[in-house]
């Protein structure tokens, strides 16, 4: 059988290895300790190096580094962790350095707690480092998806010289679902003809370098990114519309979060109420174009979140003053619960006051 | 159809979610829908423990159990207090009454009392009791064959527990015998 039951964190190491990691560096929090602890067993035995890093802003330093090098390499995190890798990102992005940087949400703001939330949203879609920078945000509903994701994510960092996030929250760090590792699609892979190697005295050396003192170039520089961000755009946003035939209303939530929206989706449907979802998969590049093509059938948007209020700001702009837009919000660990969404479903379409 | 919802809980070193772990793993021989989802946080050994385990024939939407559980397993007092309110109307409620001496206090659940602790002592293993009580849930519940559960149980525990597992079975196939003779 080619199916297997893994913890989510254990399957995303497992899934980074069969994608070609080779380094990992990190730094211990929950709620995704079993990622480093798995990749420590693991890593080795696939040829390659698990470094815990004396704290995480060393651990991202090191990633820079073996990027620069030319190594497939990954580190991961909770959000207050997170947070502390912000500064070693910009560089990376900075220095069109390729690496995957998992982040395993918790409630927040500052060492928060260890419940599932999802209030990392603009820390990782706006960047919490310095410059014009983005980088390719994954955020996934269930384990084969998270798998998936991961696999393909160094081919994706490569392709672009980017860093790429990929996002889940506490819940799907720790729960158990069946998976299967599948290749993802090979994507052509550009020469790594910029790495520091050593030039064995046959090349002139490359250099690995955020630092650009001439504005001009540092414009063209951060212009020659923009053209690989507008190729992302093209190219990689991912979402998942579902039930959107003839909706009366859209909700819109990724991860763990759009999965309690199904469930509320298969509640109305009991009654006859046709609501639809908008899942987005990338939260950077955010799926406008879902937005656009909301069917003239839906009264509304209704956005359900493990935090205050984030995501509804790239749903407002997506919508465009178009509909009215709602919120319903957990955080701090609490998990939305069904009844509240359809309560607050109800109350848009007029049903309750 | 099956689609069962099922809280395991317990305190820290009962085996409650290795309990669920094996249900789930036997839905997924069985090519059933299966999601397993912890409680996590700083509690060890000694301290509450407790997962939600679904089986359903159509995709699992989410993992999370709130009022809708179709069984709720309780192996301590504690458990018995925080989780009698998930037990969906009609559900069922197994107690371990080797250490509750408490009865549910809804009506409008079956409730079943299996001396877990007892009957592993009597089979002469004291952690087999959460072995006795899953043998129960199975006679009651029946969202996977035995057969597949026994095959499951080596792969949760692992090869190098394998002769443990006749005393497993054993204390499964107890449980189921003993629930019968309350099911009305």
């Amino acid at each position: 059988m080619s199916k297997v039951l893994m913890k989510g964190n254990e399957a995303i190491a497992e899934a980074a290895i069969r994608g070609g990691c080779k380094f990992f560096f990190g730094y211990p929090i929950t709620p995704q300790n079993e990622l480093p602890e798995y990749m420590s067993r693991e890593l080795p035995k696939n040829g390659g190096v698990f470094l815990q890093a004396e704290s995480e802003v060393a651990a991202i330093n090191m990633v820079y580094g073996a990027a620069g090098a030319g190594g497939r390499v990954m580190t991961s995190s909770s959000s207050p962790g997170i947070a502390l890798k912000q500064e070693g990102i910009s560089y990376i992005a900075g220095a069109n350095l390729p690496a995957v940087i998992v982040n395993i949400v918790r409630g927040g703001p500052g060492l928060g707690g260890i419940q599932p939330a999802q209030s990392d949203y603009n820390q990782v879609t706006r960047g919490g480092g310095d410059g014009d920078y983005k980088m390719p945000v994954f955020v996934p509903a269930n384990l084969q998806e998270m798998v998936d994701i991961m696999m393909e994510a160094f081919d994706i960092a490569d392709y672009y010289r980017n860093p790429v996030m990929v996002v889940g929250d506490g819940m799907i760090g720790q729960m158990m679902e069946p998976i299967e590792f599948k290749k993802p699609v090979p994507r052509e892979l550009p020469v790594k003809d910029w790495i520091t190697n050593g030039t064995k005295g046959e090349r002139n050396p490359n250099i690995i370098n955020s630092l650009f003192l001439e504005a001009s170039d540092l414009e063209n520089h951060n212009l020659a990114a923009q053209e690989k961000y507008a190729d992302m755009v093209k190219n990689e946003t991912r979402v998942e519309n579902y039930n959107m035939e003839k909706p009366e209303l859209v909700l819109t939530a990724y991860g763990t979060t759009s999965r309690i929206c199904k469930n509320v989706i298969a509640e109305f449907k009991k009654e006859g109420i046709e609501i639809g979802l908008i899942r987005p998969i990338t939260v950077w590049p955010f799926p406008h174009k879902a937005f656009e093509d909301i069917p003239e059938s839906a009264k509304g948007i209704l956005v359900v979140e493990m935090s205050q209020g984030q995501m509804i700001d790239d749903v407002k702009i997506a919508n465009n003053g178009r509909l009215p837009i709602g919120f319903h919000g957990r955080s701090g660990g609490m998990i939305p619960d069904p009844q509240d969404i359809i309560l607050k479903v109800k109350e848009m379409l007029g049903g309750v006051k | 159809m099956i689609n069962e919802k099922v809280i395991c809980a317990g305190f820290g070193g009962q085996g409650v979610m290795k309990m669920g772990q094996i249900i789930t793993y036997s839905g997924m021989m069985e090519n059933k829908h299966v999601s397993w989802l912890p409680s996590y946080g700083p509690e060890m050994r000694g301290g509450t423990a407790n997962c939600a385990v679904m089986v359903s024939e159509t995709p699992i939407g989410s993992p999370v159990i709130t009022n809708d559980a179709t069984a709720v397993i309780v192996m301590n007092l504690p458990s018995l207090v925080k989780f009698e309110e998930n037990a969906a109307p009609g559900s069922r409620i197994l107690v371990n009454s080797s250490l509750i001496e408490q009865k549910v206090s809804r009506e409008d659940v079956e409730a079943f009392y299996i001396p877990c602790n007892e009957i592993a002592l009597e089979l002469g293993n004291a952690k087999v009791a959460n072995m006795v009580m899953l043998g129960a849930y199975l006679q009651l519940a029946n969202p996977v064959k035995i057969e597949t559960v026994f095959k499951a149980m080596v792969k949760v525990f692992g090869e190098n527990k394998a002769k443990f597992m006749p005393m497993n079975e054993e204390a499964i196939k107890k449980g189921m015998e003993i629930v019968k003779e309350q099911i009305k």
